[in-house]
């Protein structure tokens, strides 16, 4: 293989392995702090529990987020030196903002949260959890401006002389409007998973618990898991609605910045007017238009998904043929060693990606529906087949957000930076073109197999812990360990918490 | 003043704090096999201590990395893409370096278990010998220079990097944050522990002053301005510092002494690297500040940013040192409150 092929799939495989940890960081920080809000407000011991728990689920999950993130900066410049040079006076700048601004907070703040439950005043301690769960959000924000800009480029020159791009408004490129559709999108999908995990993990232990029939552990049920599934199914309702809204925003974004990324996503292969939505397509893998047959259609709905209108002039999509020929019109038919372009994006994975995404949102509709129904007038349930749908609830919100990425990703190609319709035309980058030079096949290969092996492993032992922790159950008692609850300031108790 | 120099001085003064942090614990990671004495049982509360001692702030410290880089791509585009593209084998390794470390300290406490915890005692060190070393090893190439192209493309290849004077390089740093590291144990720990860091930090200060000092001479005689003779005696004179202060006893005059070589060195190396950041090897094609900068409209609004919030990092970081400033003895390190290795394997499916 090339190298650019190995740095494509190194750059897959490792950041949709680093955006596993992320949306559940994002989502299950904020409701770890209302959890011990709630504690601090009410005093209520259930509270406490609660955040014990989920904080160390949370924390397990973290320090894998941390360290993958970490190879995630290197390789822009490893493996897209040349991506690098030719972005990086204005793709730098929110990077530098997101370290300076929110990973200071979030890894500084966290460490005095799970060190200082002994050491710090009971709302100084619970502020701690809070600026965590603002700076992960934060830092989603100054990423995901950097990769709207990719998508969408905006407040950017072009400076012939050394042939880069060049920054013009920081403040265009803050308020690029694809990054205020895909910034909402992406945290409303952080707090569906977030919420699936919190209401799927204690659904289960409520279902168990109730099924021993021993009162006490009805009790517990009752008491401190109902709570959680409550508030987990609140989360995932909102925050369902919120993914489809924002969703749909991104879709009508999408077909005026980026129309081979719909034509690709519905595998239209010539333009229509009041284009279907189909929900099962054959075809052969060749990612041409000829073998593409689609057998369900809703019709009119990727229409309005793009446009808002089901059918007539306004709903025209255009295919990804006319797309075609628009940009070998406008970019040229052949790159520079004479071989012909192709402006279409892999089709199948597109496609595919796309209906996964949403499809996989099936996952926590179900639980959020059953916890509906089997939480409803504050009863408990022990009702097998609740602990099923919660089981199987907990991974969907993560693999929908993968495809997600993959969808996003993939149906910007062959571009890494797609030229903006409305924009500088000088302003894009094939991906091709973004490769680092000077590094060989081998080392890529190198460094390919060296992630893939280490990260599977990580990958294991993270879910262990964090399967098994999750089976422990929330801790059977807890103290408030809190400086002014233990009186004796400043004396030689053992730590509170230690590794 | 010209902004990217400016700059220049900023990426400087973030691999100052980067290595003057993440330095002692990689020293005190460094440590993890050779400062625990007496029975197994006590060598595991001992190294407890010693990863607690650091368990609150290592990851905060390594945001300093991550920030050096960032600021990198984003003032210097050109450095960034010619230095990671380049030195692409030793960046691996230190990634590899730190995920791995990084897991380790998190994890290790998560099983209650011996061979697990001493699986995590080998990632840490590994994690910690590592990087501890490859950082010396490509900022004395930096130092040295490199070949490159026209186009400002590294093409020296991998052996070139393993010179004499770039190893040595790599031996300073390392000695640098072992002791830093020991200084570090030997103020935040009570008891047997830090009698043994103080006697090890008097051997690894005069160990330092001869390898620290042959490089920096070898440095100053070889590559730098003159004015960076200053900083090479100032780097000496704390050195003896440290001396004198850890064997009289003062722990945080002998840690800010040690603070304050490392310093030096960071001075040194970029000052010898200026007004290139990736000098040519013997005069060979360079990539100068001017060259590698980002355009003065990012650089201003990159100045804004930086200058608003670094100063509210360092307050924030330095109170976490304020809270956790209670010395830790092994009475301190409670039961171990993992789950035990049967319990994870069980849960499998
Ligand atoms: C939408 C959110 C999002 C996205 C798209 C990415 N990340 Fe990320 N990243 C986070 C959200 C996040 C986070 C929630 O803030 C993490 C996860 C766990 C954590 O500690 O912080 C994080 C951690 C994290 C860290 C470690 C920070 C620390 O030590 O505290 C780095 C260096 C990066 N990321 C860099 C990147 C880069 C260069 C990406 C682009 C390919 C990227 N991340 C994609
Ligand atoms: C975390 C969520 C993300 C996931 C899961 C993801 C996934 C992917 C995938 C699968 C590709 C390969 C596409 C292909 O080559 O066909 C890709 C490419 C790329 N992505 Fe992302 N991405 C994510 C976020 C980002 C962000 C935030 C940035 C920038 C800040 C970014 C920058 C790039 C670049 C530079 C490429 C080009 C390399 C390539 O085409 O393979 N990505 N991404
Ligand atoms: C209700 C149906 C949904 C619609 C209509 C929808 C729409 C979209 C669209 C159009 C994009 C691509 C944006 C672009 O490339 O410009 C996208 C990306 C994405 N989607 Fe969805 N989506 C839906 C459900 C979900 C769900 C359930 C999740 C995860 C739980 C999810 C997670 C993501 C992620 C992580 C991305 C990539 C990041 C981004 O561009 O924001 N989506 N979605």
């Amino acid at each position: 293989m090339e190298a650019l092929d190995l740095a494509r799939w190194q750059f897959g495989i490792t950041t949709v392995y680093h955006f596993i940890f992320v949306p559940l960081t994002i989502g299950l920080a904020p409701l770890v702090a209302v959890m011990q809000t709630a504690w601090v407000r009410t005093g209520n011991e259930r509270w406490l529990r609660l955040t014990k728990f989920f904080g160390k689920l949370f924390l397990i999950n973290f320090a894998l987020g941390v360290v993958t993130g970490i190879v995630q900066e290197f390789q822009f410049g490893m493996n897209w030196s040349e991506y690098s040079r030719f972005v990086g006076d204005v793709f730098g700048a929110p990077l530098a903002m997101e370290a300076l601004a929110a990973f200071f907070i979030e890894s500084t703040f966290l460490g005095l949260w799970i060190f200082g439950w002994d050491r710090l005043n009971k709302r100084v301690h619970l502020a701690c959890i809070w600026a965590v769960a603002v700076a992960v959000n934060l830092s989603a924000f100054f990423i995901l401006a950097a990769n709207s800009w990719m998508q969408h480029p905006v407040g950017a020159r072009y400076n012939p002389e050394t042939g880069r791009a060049e920054m013009e408004s920081i403040w265009a490129i803050l308020a690029n409007n694809t990054l205020w559709a895909a910034f909402p999108h992406a945290v409303a999908a952080a707090f569906l998973t977030a919420g699936t995990f919190v209401a799927g993990i204690a659904a289960w232990w409520m279902v168990r618990l109730v099924r021993t029939r021993r009162p006490e552990s009805v009790e517990l049920a009752r008491n401190v898991y109902r709570p959680a599934v409550v508030l987990g199914t609140v989360v995932m309702l909102v925050s369902g609605a919120g993914v489809a809204l924002t969703g749909d925003v991104q879709g009508k974004l999408m077909f005026e910045q980026q129309p081979g990324k719909m034509a690709s996503a519905e595998a239209l292969c010539t333009g229509e007017e009041a284009a279907a939505f189909s929900i099962l397509t054959i075809g052969d893998l060749s990612n041409s238009c000829e073998g593409v047959r689609h057998i369900l259609e809703v019709p009119g709905l990727s229409s309005y998904l793009g446009t808002g209108k089901f059918s007539g002039e306004d709903s025209y999509l255009p295919g990804v043929d006319d797309v075609q020929t628009e940009y070998a019109e406008r970019f040229g038919e052949t790159d520079e060693a004479g071989n012909p372009i192709s402006y279409t994006p892999n089709l199948a994975v597109t496609y595919w990606s796309f209906r996964l995404m949403i499809g996989f949102a099936a996952g926590s509709a179900l639980l959020a529906l059953a916890a509906l129904w089997f939480t409803r007038g504050g009863r408990v349930s022990g009702n097998p087949w609740f602990a099923r749908i919660a089981i199987a609830a907990i991974p969907t919100p993560f693999l929908a957000s993968s495809f997600g990425w993959i969808f996003t990703e993939v149906g910007r190609q062959p571009w890494v930076v797609a030229p903006n319709p409305t924009g500088i035309d000088q302003i894009r980058l094939l991906t091709m073109q973004g490769v680092s030079t000077v590094v060989s096949p081998a080392m890529i290969l190198t460094s390919m197999i060296v992630f893939t092996l280490l990260y599977g492993v990580l990958g294991v032992i993270w879910y262990r812990l964090i399967h098994r922790y999750a089976v422990e159950g929330v801790p059977s008692t807890v103290r408030d360990e809190s400086p002014e609850a233990a009186g004796d300031d400043e004396t030689d108790r053992p730590l509170s918490f230690a590794y | 003043m010209d902004l990217a120099i400016v700059w220049f001085v900023i990426i400087a003064i973030l691999w100052t704090g980067y290595f003057v942090l993440e330095g002692f614990d990689f020293g005190v990671g460094m440590l993890m096999s050779l400062l625990p004495r007496g029975d197994a049982a006590h060598r595991e509360k001992e190294r407890r201590v010693l990863v607690n001692s650091i368990g609150p702030v290592w990851d905060g410290n390594e945001v300093w990395l991550i920030t050096a880089a960032g600021a990198t791509f984003a003032a210097f585009p050109e450095w960034y893409a010619t230095l990671f593209s380049g030195f692409y084998l030793p960046l691996l390794a230190i990634l590899v370096a730190l995920i791995v470390r990084g897991v380790a300290f998190e994890y290790r406490g998560k099983i209650s278990d011996a061979v697990w915890a001493r699986r995590c005692d080998i990632a840490i060190q590994v994690g910690s010998w590592v990087p501890a070393i490859l950082w010396g090893v490509m900022f004395a190439n930096l130092v040295r220079g490199v070949q490159l192209d026209d186009g400002h493309q590294y093409v020296g290849g991998l052996a070139a990097l393993l010179n004499p004077f770039a190893l040595l390089g790599g031996l300073t740093t390392l000695v640098l944050f072992l002791l830093h590291g020991t200084v570090f144990v030997a103020l935040k720990t009570d008891g047997p522990i830090r009698a043994r860091a103080r006697r090890f930090a008097g051997v690894l200060t005069l160990v330092a002053l001869a390898v620290a000092g042959v490089w920096a001479l070898w440095t100053q005689v070889m590559f730098s301005p003159a004015w960076t003779w200053v900083v090479v005696i100032a780097g000496a004179l704390a050195l003896v510092g440290v001396l004198r202060t850890n064997r009289a006893g003062r722990e945080g005059y002998a840690f800010g002494l040690s603070a304050v070589t490392i310093v030096a060195a960071v001075v040194l190396i970029f000052g010898s690297m200026f007004p290139d950041v990736m000098p040519g090897l013997d005069g060979g094609s360079s990539l100068s500040i001017a060259e590698a900068a980002s355009t003065p409209y990012t650089l201003t609004v990159l100045t804004w940013v930086a200058v608003a919030l670094t100063p509210v990092v360092i307050l924030y970081q330095g109170w976490t040192y304020w809270v956790f400033r209670r010395r830790l003895t092994v009475d301190h390190i409670p039961a171990p409150a993992g789950l035990t290795w049967k319990k994870i394997k069980d849960a499998a499916f």
